[in-house]
């Protein structure tokens, strides 16, 4: 079989001191090539692994033939966020881990076909406007802007419901543009996806925050929506509960990111939001979220950017080409380490951080060996910046706002399989309901609620 | 965009009142809340408590003191013109119930933001003794609508030019040693070191007392953690547990370190926004 078509990429000492874009995308020529190694199963398992069904073998088949915008249409008609997807979908573990190359090492890069799909159409070179049911009358109000609502916005408006979306920032997108930073997924890309659903009619509401600035109830009666899907996402961040934790120089992975992604402050003072530019910077966590604040505190001028995780290289639960990325370019890893404490000067800033190593025990919960201290062995590095992504709960605004909404105990939404909550006409999924996960699992959990929600507006 | 309705100067120019269009904030606002916005595309987003509003009209009033760039950028705006983005109401509102007599003290501008307390603490059956607090008579704002709400009102000025001379907890102290058991409660807002030197007071007195922190933040709902603070020993977010807490547990040092974090570059950022500031005037002439 004939090896992979690896995409281009930014060499790392260029990229380490701009954000653009790290992977370069396929060219037609080499975009066809690939399609070309698909086998075409008649059972495709990629497919089964897709957490929304895109339809690979058709699409890639499409591509092969140079159709590129039978292509589009084909990964479209289940997928609302194609450009999005191809970049930041763990594909390696889903569609191309299931892929029947894969066993060989070179499953066919599904990821990269995909975005190249999307890339295409948003540059303005095709054309696959999906065609729109007649309308129902309906009106669902979305809350949220990221990766599951606008799915559910994307099924929703194509089955001839009114959608309206609920964004609490000011700008839409959810993590798609507050977390994930610029040189893994653009801000256009982002944008070109959106345009595709309010081209469709989609309506997005920024500045609103629901539980605050309207309540569902609200939403469902004075406001007249028949149905409302809650995306709100894990939006409270964890801390580790340390001393010094307070100090200026420790973030949580939220506010870093936010800051600068969202807010720009790589652009200070142009941009008025400020962050701090850390000469040594610490990052606790070893997931996508540690890698890319790791990575953009190399691309803010830190000297030296450490990932400094509890356990060892292969319990992090980053993607490979994540961590393999943030290795090219200059990223330390500490593994088996664990912050104690957090030393701050006489002014309040952060100086240093006290480390624990640890040792793996016996597995726990998620199936990985549990960290354990290893008595007395503690070691202090300095440090100037420290960022916090050991990951997020769910965001209390909605559920305390909402009586006859059912929570758990750790402030998780309640809802079936389908996302169903406890309260009439109101569905919820992704990260409120079931913890951080990833962009597509979210995407996956808005397709099986707007089924159900069109199931529940179509009948009676 | 959000339309400037109308705008006051005030306090010799250092603090501004903007009533704003923002009908959805306007209808669910209740006293103690908190508006976010962002002047324009490359603002800051900014914290400021509502000091009114009118549901009716749609409208939201808030007073700010001029000081970096993206109130400066606030204060050159005329009615007519607009603001980029507009959220809330956010934050919890101030706990108000019928108790007796609530004593409310305000500095400086804070006076603003203690408008809609007062009025809320009355409309719910209490009696409130007002204290508001500045430095000289011609930065005390908002005293007629102030009077007009309470059932007291006493004005000090640190340099003795009006109303009493000395500081608000020297009239806050005379209350409390006279009283007689009949107030139950203290709001004090204010700058940090004013609301901490309230809340040793009103500790002395074991009177309950509520203060409004203003924490640095980001999106105001909890997403980030930038405005975390401590309370009795604990992590509160200021943005979705406060703003108001229990006075007596708060550790306003704590609060006071985190505020100067970006004290470089409010300075850095004000400067470039005034130098912009220069080239567009020397452009136009």
């Amino acid at each position: 079989m004939n090896a992979r078509h690896e995409m281009p990429e930014q060499d790392p000492e260029t990229r380490r001191d701009n954000f653009d874009e790290v992977p370069l995308g396929y060219d037609e020529k080499t975009a066809m090539a690939e399609a070309a190694r698909c086998l075409q199963c008649k059972n495709p398992v990629c497919v089964a692994a897709c957490p929304v069904s895109v339809p690979i073998p058709q699409f890639i088949g499409h591509i092969k033939d140079g159709d590129f915008n039978a292509a589009a249409r084909a990964v479209l008609s289940r997928n609302s966020l194609p450009a999005v997807c191809g970049r930041v979908c763990p594909q390696e573990t889903q569609c191309e881990g299931a892929c029947v190359l894969a066993r060989k090492n070179c499953a066919v890069a599904i990821g990269a076909l995909e975005r190249f799909v999307a890339d295409r159409l948003a540059s303005g070179e095709g054309s696959a406007a999906p065609g729109i049911a007649p309308a129902t009358g309906k009106k669902v109000a979305v809350i949220g802007s990221g990766p599951g609502s606008l799915t559910v916005a994307g099924d929703l408006i194509r089955r001839g419901h009114g959608v309206t979306v609920f964004e609490a920032f000011h700008q839409p997108g959810g993590v798609l543009v507050y977390g994930i930073p610029e040189f893994r997924l653009p801000e256009k890309v982002v944008e070109s996806d959106l345009k595709m659903l309010t081209d469709m009619g989609v309506d997005i509401k920024c500045n609103v925050v629901v539980g605050k600035t309207l309540t569902i109830d609200q939403l469902l009666g004075q406001q007249g929506f028949d149905a409302v899907y809650i995306g709100a996402g894990a939006g409270l961040p964890l801390f580790l509960d340390i001393e010094g934790e307070n100090l200026n120089g420790v973030y949580s992975a939220n506010e870093y990111l936010t800051r600068s992604n969202l807010m720009k402050a790589r652009l200070f003072p142009e941009n008025a939001t400020p962050v701090l530019r850390g000469r040594n910077v610490c990052v606790f966590g070893g997931g996508n979220v540690a890698m890319d604040a790791l990575r953009t505190a190399i691309r803010m001028g830190a000297e030296s950017a450490t990932c400094v995780y509890r356990r060892g290289r292969e319990e992090m639960p980053a993607r490979q080409e994540e961590i393999r990325h943030a290795e090219e370019e200059g990223v330390k890893f500490l593994f088996l380490q664990a912050p104690a404490r957090f030393i701050g000067d006489e002014k309040g800033r952060l100086c240093a951080v006290q480390l624990q190593e640890m040792r793996l025990g016996q597995p726990d919960q998620s199936g990985r060996r549990r960290p354990e201290p290893v008595p007395g062995a503690v070691t202090t590095l300095d440090c100037d910046m420290a960022v916090i992504a050991v990951g997020s709960g769910p965001n209390p605004v909605v559920g305390s706002a909402t009586a006859d909404l059912k929570v758990d105990s750790r402030g998780y939404i309640i809802a079936d399989e389908h996302g169903r909550t406890s309260k009439e006409k109101v569905w919820a999924g992704g990260d409120i309901v079931t913890g951080a996960a990833t962009v597509i699992l979210a995407a996956g959990a808005g397709r099986k609620a707007s089924d159900s929600m069109h199931e529940y507006l179509t009948s009676g | 965009m959000f339309q400037i309705i109308s705008k006051a100067v005030m306090a010799q120019g250092s603090v501004v009142q903007n009533e704003i269009m923002a009908p959805l904030v306007a209808a669910n606002a209740k006293p103690g809340q908190f508006l976010i916005l962002r002047v324009d595309e490359t603002g800051e987003r900014i914290p400021l408590t509502i000091s009114d509003s009118d549901p009716k009209a749609g409208t939201v009033t808030i007073v700010y003191q001029v000081v970096g760039r993206t109130t400066s950028q606030l204060a050159a705006l005329e009615p007519g013109g607009g603001i980029r983005d507009v959220v809330g109401p956010l934050g919890q509102p101030t706990d108000i119930r019928n108790v007796g007599t609530v004593v409310c003290v305000g500095g400086g501008s804070a006076a603003a933001v203690l408008r809609p307390i007062i009025r809320g603490f009355k409309a719910a059956g209490n009696k409130v003794v007002s204290i508001v607090g500045a430095r000289s008579q011609d930065l005390v704002i908002l005293e007629e609508q102030i009077k007009s709400a309470s059932d007291e009102l006493h004005i000090c000025t640190s340099d003795g030019s009006y109303g009493r001379s000395g500081f608000v907890t020297d009239v806050l102290r005379e209350i409390l040693e006279k009283d007689e058991g009949e107030i139950k409660e203290v709001v004090a807002i204010g700058p940090i070191p004013m609301m901490k030197a309230c809340c040793d007071v009103t500790a002395e007195f074991k009177v309950k007392t509520l203060v409004s922190l203003n924490a640095l933040m980001v999106d105001g709902t909890g997403m980030c953690g930038c405005c975390r603070v401590m309370v009795g020993g604990q992590v509160r977010f200021a943005c979705v547990d406060g703003p108001e807490f229990d006075g007596h547990l708060v550790d306003f040092d704590a609060l006071s370190a985190r505020l100067s974090a970006y004290r470089a570059h409010e300075l850095e950022s004000k400067e470039h926004h005034d130098a912009c500031q220069c080239e567009d005037q020397g452009a136009k002439a």
